[in-house]
């Protein structure tokens, strides 16, 4: 009576298949591999995009699925981009001071170096020391074990906290928008170690591999995004499909119930908000690299709303739907902000979208709570049901 | 006999409320017992104070063999030690179907970790049909559990409580809204639960607890005011004082 993945979901393997499609269509079109249709910028933009969907796949699972409305989740998504941003700006800025210094007449004691790149690094923030925190910075693997471990434990004890309190509701969102601010507020700090609201930068250059072309790496993050995607959407299906996707649906339902049905409640939601932050996490590993630049400005509240915005926007407990409201909004986003929606001349009055964008993103969000309560994802379901009829 | 439960002079308040009051009650390991008495009467605490919901502040609840102090447990783990409970309110996962809010229910592991590798037996399989057979839905298992009329609701977290296979069974007025066909079913569930556990009723209404022919337990502000068969407990002068004669 046991169903396989893709027969109790086959929207799993339509998913999967429009995602290797679209993948290769891109990689072919890329400049990096290709015909040079489609520019590095735009296969940046669209990797970042793939990030984004993954990052809403969490949001889905952890307010779509188990009821936690986390507005926070995208400290997460920062963390991860300043683990492997740490990494990547120690070892070129090493390279380079390595390089500057090779023109001296005797070769760079280990001290030296290390002071080459505390300036280097610290200058910005008044500074020449390198912080405790970049202890591992120079270890690759130990900066990605980083990745999963500093959001995953900051996820654990943060939700081992709240959800053994019984916070729940609305009480539980404003915790987790504390957690994003004060995260924030922290990193903008310049003596946080992490360069205050500088952040950190150059991250779109791989340290030893200056010499591959941005065309290349660009389409190398965007397979590694696509490949991210795939797996977590795969990992996402597969943990609400069984047992355990009715136990967290229950616990979004009814959580009393369930509690006394003999499940412990809290452990599972703790499961369930980890697991996302560190998929929240590896999806911000693989944009920051994408955008070049992290800031403390990025894990600000409002990120994390926006989150929220698209999960419901694309329709909530059903995992495309996340998908299709990130990819949308995302996109729109950045077509109407980067200058190539045309303006609309009125007279009296021009309304320019770099500005406007936000308000028509407000009224969609409206429009669509208001008439399409499951979102753009619902509009599938009566496709479906259409064709059962 | 042994007792199953034994609730040794409970006592709480609420913001100086006494609504438990040096209560004491025991139950057997295969035993119906119908707790009746007028709102206010501490039935619907008594049921929070054993399934771990709120804490007296003070006597002893144990329960089982070898004895579990269930004041030191959370309501998972009293769930978990064997303790179902059935509320009010029909409450059954609606957006769920039959057979998943059947199999949820059922006493496997519980544990995040195992069901996330939780695969299906074929002796969970025939066990939530046979389950489906005894409350009647065996036609409904397909069907998503918030179509179901108010009294097949009702059932189906029967059945989830008895798939749990509890050791002691609360259950909060189970034939609130009920029609009358729906109550003898019901009646005839309740009694065949008896014969291999505990079961607690609380119920308003007589007529109900007539049918359930057992002991009787009247509660009044917080604590037992008589115990027997219903014809004992209704000829006492107080029972009809405080509960009848109104």
């Amino acid at each position: 009576m046991q169903r396989s993945l893709f027969a109790q979901q086959p929207s799993v393997l339509i998913f999967i298949s429009l995602l290797a499609i679209f993948t290769i269509v891109i990689t072919v079109l890329s400049e990096g591999f290709g015909l040079g249709l489609v520019s590095t910028s735009f296969v940046k933009i669209l990797g970042k995009t793939l990030c984004l969907c993954l990052i809403a796949i969490a949001m889905d699972l952890v307010w779509g699925y188990c009821g936690i409305l986390s507005l926070g989740h995208f400290a997460f998504f920062g963390l991860g981009g300043y683990m492997i941003g740490m990494w990547l700006m120690y070892e070129r800025t090493k390279d380079i001071v390595i390089a500057s210094l090779a023109s001296a007449e005797l070769p760079p004691t280990a001290e030296e170096i290390r002071e080459g790149i505390g300036t280097q690094i610290f200058g910005v923030v008044g500074g020449a020391e390198i912080p405790v925190v970049w202890y591992f910075a120079d270890s690759l693997f130990a900066q990605l074990a980083l990745v999963v471990l500093v959001p995953g434990l900051l996820a654990l004890v943060f939700g081992w906290l709240a959800f053994r309190s019984r916070v729940t509701g609305v009480y539980l969102s404003i915790l987790t928008q504390a957690m994003t601010l004060a995260l924030s507020l922290y990193l903008f700090q310049n003596d946080s170690g992490l360069r205050g609201n500088n952040g950190l930068s150059g991250l779109q250059n791989l340290p030893g591999l200056t010499d591959v072309p941005q065309s290349v790496v660009s389409v190398w993050f965007f397979l590694a995004s696509a490949l991210a995607l795939g797996l977590g959407y795969l990992l996402a299906a597969w943990v609400v499909s069984g047992k355990f996707g009715n136990v967290i649906r229950a616990i979004r339902d009814d959580e009393t119930r369930i509690r006394f049905m003999g499940y412990p409640v809290e452990a599972y939601k703790l499961v369930v908000f980890t697991l996302t932050a560190v998929i929240a996490a590896i999806a911000g590993a693989l944009y920051y690299p994408q955008a070049g630049i992290i800031n403390p400005a990025e894990i600000a509240p409002i990120a994390s709303i926006y989150l929220a915005v698209w999960v419901a926007i694309g329709g909530r407990g059903r995992l495309y739907g996340a998908v299709i409201g990130a990819a949308t909004v995302s996109l729109l986003s950045s077509w109407f902000t980067g200058g190539q929606a045309p303006s609309i001349p009125l007279g009296f009055y021009t309304i320019n979208w770099v500005d406007w964008w936000q308000v028509l993103l407000g009224l969609g969000f409206v429009l669509v709570t208001l008439f399409m309560p499951k979102g753009i994802g619902g509009l599938f379901d009566r496709l479906v049901r259409k064709d059962a009829a | 006999m042994s007792s199953l439960l034994e609730v040794t002079s409970i006592s709480v308040s609420f913001d100086g409320f006494k609504a438990i009051n040096n209560l004491s009650f025991e139950i057997g390991e295969q035993e119906l017992r119908a707790i009746i008495g007028p709102n206010g009467a501490g039935k619907t605490t008594f049921m929070d104070i054993v399934t771990g919901k709120t804490r007296p502040d003070e006597g002893r609840v144990r329960f089982g063999e070898p004895q579990l102090d269930l004041l030191r447990l959370s309501e998972s783990q009293i769930a978990r030690a064997g303790v179902g409970r059935k509320f009010q309110r029909p409450t059954v996962f609606e957006a769920q179907s039959v057979r998943d809010n059947l199999m949820m229910a059922l006493s496997n592991d519980r544990l995040p970790f195992s069901v996330l590798g939780y695969r299906a037996t074929v002796e969970d399989g025939s066990r939530v049909l046979a389950l489906a057979e005894e409350i009647g839905l065996s036609d409904e298992l397909d069907r998503i559990a918030g179509e179901l009329s108010h009294g097949q609701k009702q059932w189906l977290e029967i059945g989830m409580l008895l798939a749990q296979e509890p050791k002691l069974l609360l259950v909060d007025e189970p034939a609130a809204g009920m029609t009358l066909g729906e109550r003898e079913h019901t009646t005839d569930l309740l009694r065949r639960a008896a014969e291999t556990r505990a079961v607690v009723v609380v119920e308003h209404d007589m007529e109900f607890v007539r049918r359930l022919d057992c002991k009787v337990t009247v509660l009044h502000e917080g604590s037992v005011l008589a115990e027997g068969s219903l014809d004992h407990v209704t000829a006492n002068a107080e029972v009809i004082d405080v509960y009848l004669g109104r």
